[in-house]
């Protein structure tokens, strides 16, 4: 699979504090990559940086093999979502996808198929800023969409859609990445990326913390547990702790056990003659994993603003 | 949203581009065509030009009128003065209020783009940012041109027709002719300078106060400084300048020539482009 999109020690800072910090990494065509961090993780600035709005202080980004400024056509090869509005209030949202088409050469008609891929060919000459937030989104896809472009830069896509645009965007970035295009977007929502994205960057404090696919996020989190639930708890967890478990009560009649399978603590309890009642692997939550593995970032995080 | 809008994806019939196919690069036309389409369809460029129009045309009608007027109880000093320089009722006041739309219409080209976020959108589509603010002042300096000669010729003509013999006038006058057609060459310079004000200072508020008080009120304190040295400063700030192209063959504080004089305000136009084109590459979006 190609390289599409890469980043090579990106560090930007703002006021003297690094928002991203010597970042690397790389977007592979053919799958929905998701860009997965807390809020202020630094995915919008590396987004910006990547598009070429922003400048790195050192490291660079390229797509295809080249920084975006360099593209002749930009929006031919790359569509971008920003999370924040880029429409002028007071432009129709056909006029402010004409003039996009006028500049990458587009033929006019390619507008209006757009406003109708997105839904909005009937709000097509109301000013955009009179757009719902949702609307606003669509039209932000439509713009994103207008050069046919092989790679998807979306920054939080999903942001102000009812859950019906949920899953059109969802779609959308499937459908995309199953015709061989290159998909990143950013969340900062695990659930919504475990059920779009087939592969993961997570970042936080603008560093990578993860970069794998998101079935080895989940199996990676140290917090994947075994619930037991057995009249002779002392005893059985007696026996899995001499055997190497790492055992917490949970109650009475429970005890929840990391580091050790649930069918070894079966056995042990089969050996012993115990009775048990419940035997019950427990993996995280995406979110929880998430929150692991993201943990230490944002605690520096809130630290550091408290020093500020 | 109401509407329910499977996604329909672009490999059907909506995927015209087609990839691997040519794709034609997008040269300065294109980026004259997109400038344009953002230009016409925003309310304050129509705004800008509408009381632009009823600025200039109202003020030499009315400037006219008053002339006639007060024909009759005006002293003969001032009568010759009037008619020694009509240029000062026909062309330099309607000019002169046309300027304050033009320097509003010229700042918010970009300002209006970094107030609402369009600029992202603008710099993703042209990431080669010098270009993009190429087309936009080509775009804006030939709009102005062109508006500004549809309605100084006819308030010219107009003013003309009012004054009637009292103050002989023609277009056929070098003077005349050359200020008219200077008219738009100085408003569309104008409207550059605040583009370049505008791309300097990005917000609309802070980049109107500074040009109007560069056209209104620096002009007026200039003209205070005493002896030479004073006159030349006068002469050679941007907005005085410029006005050589309006004025008549008469008595003025500025020393230049019509044409220096408008070549001065061209340089400094470009002067504070320069930088502005400079900062647009450097600074973040």
């Amino acid at each position: 699979m190609d390289r599409v999109i890469e980043a090579y020690e990106l560090t930007k800072r703002y006021g003297g504090r690094a928002v991203v910090q010597d970042l690397s990494f790389s977007v592979r065509a053919g799958r929905v990559t998701g860009f997965l961090g807390p809020n202020g993780a630094g995915k919008s600035t590396t987004m910006r940086l990547i598009l070429g709005l922003d400048r790195p202080d050192s490291g660079r980004a390229t797509i295809s093999g080249r920084p975006y400024r360099e593209l002749a056509a930009p929006l031919r090869a790359v569509g971008a979502l920003l999370d924040a509005k880029a429409v002028h209030s007071g432009r129709s949202a056909y006029d402010h996808l004409l003039h996009l088409a006028r500049s990458q050469a587009l033929p006019r008609t390619r507008v209006q198929e757009v406003l109708e891929i997105v839904g909005l060919g009937q709000v097509a000459r109301r000013r955009a800023g009179g757009f719902s937030l949702g609307m606003g989104q669509r039209l932000g896809v439509a713009a994103a969409l207008l050069g046919d472009p092989e790679v998807l830069v979306l920054d939080e896509p999903v942001n102000g859609l009812d859950p019906e645009g949920v899953v059109w965007i969802r779609e959308l970035m499937k459908g995309m990445a199953a015709e061989g295009r290159t998909v990143f977007v950013s969340s900062h929502l695990m659930n919504e990326m475990a059920v779009t994205a087939d592969h993961v960057i997570v970042i936080g404090r603008g560093r990578v913390i993860a970069d794998c696919g998101m079935d080895e996020l989940v199996r990676r989190d140290p917090r994947t547990s075994v619930l037991v639930r057995t009249p002779d708890a002392g005893r059985l967890g007696a026996l899995i702790a001499a055997a190497g478990g790492d055992v917490s009560t949970g109650g009475d009649e429970a005890l929840t056990v990391a580091g050790m399978e649930a069918h070894r603590i079966g056995e042990l309890a089969l050996d012993a003659r115990i009775v048990v009642h419940e035997l019950t692997p427990r993996r995280a939550s995406l979110e929880e994993a998430f929150m692991e593995l993201t943990r230490d970032s944002v605690e520096y995080a809130d630290s550091d603003r408290s020093r500020a | 949203m109401t509407t329910t809008t499977p996604f329909t994806t672009p490999a059907g019939p909506g995927r015209s581009t087609g990839s691997g196919g040519p794709v034609a690069r997008a040269g300065f036309g294109h980026l004259m065509a997109a400038e344009w389409t953002k230009i016409r369809s925003v309310r304050s460029t129509v705004w800008s030009l509408v009381v632009m129009v009823v600025l200039t045309v109202g003020f030499t009608v009315l400037m006219a009128a008053i002339t006639v007027m007060n024909w009759a109880t005006a002293s003969p000093a001032r009568q010759r003065q009037m008619t020694a320089d009509p240029l000062a009722l026909l062309v330099q006041p309607g000019v002169s209020s046309a300027q304050l739309a033009v320097c509003v219409l010229g700042v918010m080209v970009i300002t209006g783009e970094y107030s609402t976020g369009a600029i992202r959108s603008s710099l993703l589509a042209v990431p080669r940012r010098v270009p993009m603010l190429a087309a936009k002042a080509a775009v804006l300096g030939l709009l102005v041109l062109v508006i500004t000669e549809l309605i100084v010729l006819p308030s010219f003509l107009i003013g003309a027709a009012i004054l009637g013999e009292r103050v002989e006038v023609s277009l056929t006058d070098p003077e005349a002719l050359r200020a008219v057609t200077g008219a738009g060459l100085y408003l569309a310079l104008q409207a550059l300078f605040a583009l370049a004000v505008g791309t300097l200072l990005r917000h609309t508020a802070a980049a109107i106060t500074c040009i109007l008080a560069l056209v209104l009120m620096v002009p007026n304190l200039l003209a205070m400084l005493p002896g030479e040295a004073g006159r030349t400063i006068y002469s050679f700030f941007p907005t005085v300048a410029g006005r050589a192209i309006l004025v008549g063959d008469v008595p003025q504080i500025a020393s230049l020539s019509p044409w220096a004089g408008l070549g001065v305000l061209a340089l400094w136009t470009a002067a504070l482009l320069a930088p502005a084109a400079y900062l647009l590459r450097r600074r973040d979006a």
